[in-house]
């Protein structure tokens, strides 16, 4: 067996400055927690308990080899999926169709394993999106079909297509991939990600005034949303050179790709769960809620971050 | 051997299953009792209701908690019964009264400070739709006035594993516990207790339809 490359060292350099940033965050907590002791400051102390967890299982799961990451981001999509599904109203004779729809996570996670572009284009927006209401149909019932194969089908793609855009990066060439290779490129997408919604919401505890989108999300405002943005493209100016194989301007600009794109994600699923009339979509992360609430901005900043450094960066047009 | 089968079983299928493949999201755990004697009763949507019931509780207590279960069902065969009597630990309960006192099984699990699971729709029925209680709680409550009873409200076990499947779909599921009830004087009233408690618990979850 070849012996795989290994895990460049500035990714562990970035793992590093991730831990700094989350000690600091639980000394700022600790002493808040003693100033001003109370519900609100105790969730936040949750929070940042809940991070130190994911963080780590995280960090663990990038740097012990490509399977595991791979693996492991399978197995966070199938956790998002399975709350998707058990959020929305489903039909009882679809229950074996749910199933399939289940099994579409390895086969995609092997696509993207495989970097087979086409493949991984194809195998949920064409193959299964034709296979589920075929599968439906053939189960006699067509009372609540179209409701039925439509939340399917934008749940495979919302969760299962969009995340495993994850596994992708971590899958992209060598050649292309830059310094610190597939791993690196996922590590900056996801801990700017995070860092962007964290950014945002303390932004926006701060400075928060004007609302951005009072009917979905009343707690964002222009102020969290501007102050996060300018945080993520100074971070990602930062780190890109790095762990991209982009200069620090282009960097930026992914910073501000990723910023975006989050905060749309944010509010999209924001919007399913107000329209489901829940508040949290799990509780499986004390503090933050269910998974799809963690991954809600890595739901549209995986596939935009990904699909641009494809167009972009890895051809070389830039 | 009996408890150490028992361990094993729920500690490699069990759990791991509920944490991976279902996914629990448990309300009111603390209400929840440390020791018996107790009644935990809970509505009833598959078979793995009882287990999953059972995974609430430390492993070490895992030999206390005894579901009530209909001795026409789950002994049947040989190798039902067996699972049953050893792994699960049910106090098999016959249906249609022969006995002079058909809880005396209940009671006498109670007096050894046991944990009863008790599920008074008595059958799964259709999933993830309440049915109404049978009395028999109430009787078991009024001849042990002090044991305390604690209403679990669960939801979605019904969709992953139905009465008439075999084929089990990953869904979360959430267990809803609420602070315990006690004997009221009269089966009436507990009885609209209890159902008012389990309501009341139902109503705290947002469930969308299931047909």
């Amino acid at each position: 067996m070849p012996i795989p490359d290994a895990l460049p060292d500035t990714v562990f350099y970035a793992i590093a400055v991730i831990y700094a940033l989350l000690i600091a965050a639980s000394v700022i907590v600790a002493v808040m927690k003693r100033k001003k002791p109370g519900a609100a400051t105790e969730e936040l102390s949750r929070r940042v308990t809940s991070w130190w967890f994911m963080i780590t299982i995280f960090s663990v799961a990038i740097v012990t080899n490509r399977v595991v990451s791979t693996v492991f981001l399978g197995f966070v999509t199938f956790l998002a999926f399975k709350e998707y599904l058990s959020l929305i109203p489903t039909r009882r004779v679809d229950r074996v169709i749910l199933l399939f729809a289940y099994w579409a996570i390895p086969v995609q996670f092997v696509f993207a394993h495989l970097n087979s572009y086409g493949l991984f284009l194809t195998f949920i927006p064409v193959w299964m999106f034709l296979f589920l209401p075929m599968a439906m149909t053939l189960m006699g019932k067509t009372e609540g079909f179209l409701r039925a194969v439509g939340t399917l089908s934008w749940g495979l793609m919302i969760t299962v297509f969009a995340l495993s855009h994850t596994a992708m990066l971590l899958a992209a060439d060598k050649d292309v991939a830059g310094p610190a290779g597939g791993a690196g490129l996922l590590l900056f997408l996801v801990a700017l990600t995070q860092f962007n919604d964290v950014a945002q919401f303390t932004w926006g505890r701060l400075f928060g005034r004007h609302k951005i989108a009072p009917q979905v999300s009343p707690k964002k405002t222009w102020e969290g949303f501007l102050g996060g943005l300018g945080s993520t493209m100074i971070g990602a100016a930062i780190a890109g050179p790095f762990l991209t194989p982009m200069p620090f301007y282009y960097a930026g600009v992914a910073g501000a790709i990723i910023a975006v794109a989050g905060f749309l994600g944010d509010i999209t699923i924001s919007s399913f769960k107000r329209d489901l009339g829940v508040k949290d979509s799990g509780g499986l992360i004390p503090g933050h809620g269910g998974i799809l609430d963690r991954v809600d901005s890595l739901i549209y900043a995986a596939p935009v971050f990904y699909h641009a450094m494809h167009f972009f960066v890895f051809s070389g047009r830039i | 051997m009996k408890r150490a089968l028992q361990f094993l079983f729920f500690f490699l299928v069990v759990r791991p299953v509920l944490l991976v493949i279902l996914g629990m999201n448990v309300r009111g755990r603390e209400h929840l009792p440390e020791k018996g004697p107790a009644v935990l009763v809970a509505n009833h949507n598959s078979h793995l209701d009882t287990l999953t019931l059972m995974a609430l509780f430390p492993l070490k207590d895992l030999h206390r908690l005894r579901p009530a279960a209909a001795a026409d069902y789950f002994l049947a065969n040989r190798w039902l019964k067996w699972f049953a009597l050893n792994i699960i630990n049910i106090i098999p309960l016959a249906r249609g009264g022969v006995r002079k006192n058909p809880l005396a099984d209940l009671e006498a699990a109670l007096d050894r400070n046991e944990i009863l699971i008790l599920f008074p729709e008595g059958s799964r029925g259709e999933p993830e739709q309440r049915a109404d209680f049978k009395r028999g709680v109430a009787y078991l409550a009024k001849a042990r006035p002090d044991v305390p009873v604690y209403p679990v409200f669960m939801h979605g076990l019904g969709k992953a594993l139905p009465k008439g499947s075999l084929i089990l779909v990953p869904f979360n599921c959430d267990v809803f516990a609420g602070p315990a009830i006690r004997w009221t004087g009269d089966a009436q009233s507990f009885m609209g207790e209890l159902e008012l408690r389990m309501t009341e618990l139902a109503d705290e979850g947002r469930f969308q339809p299931w047909e």
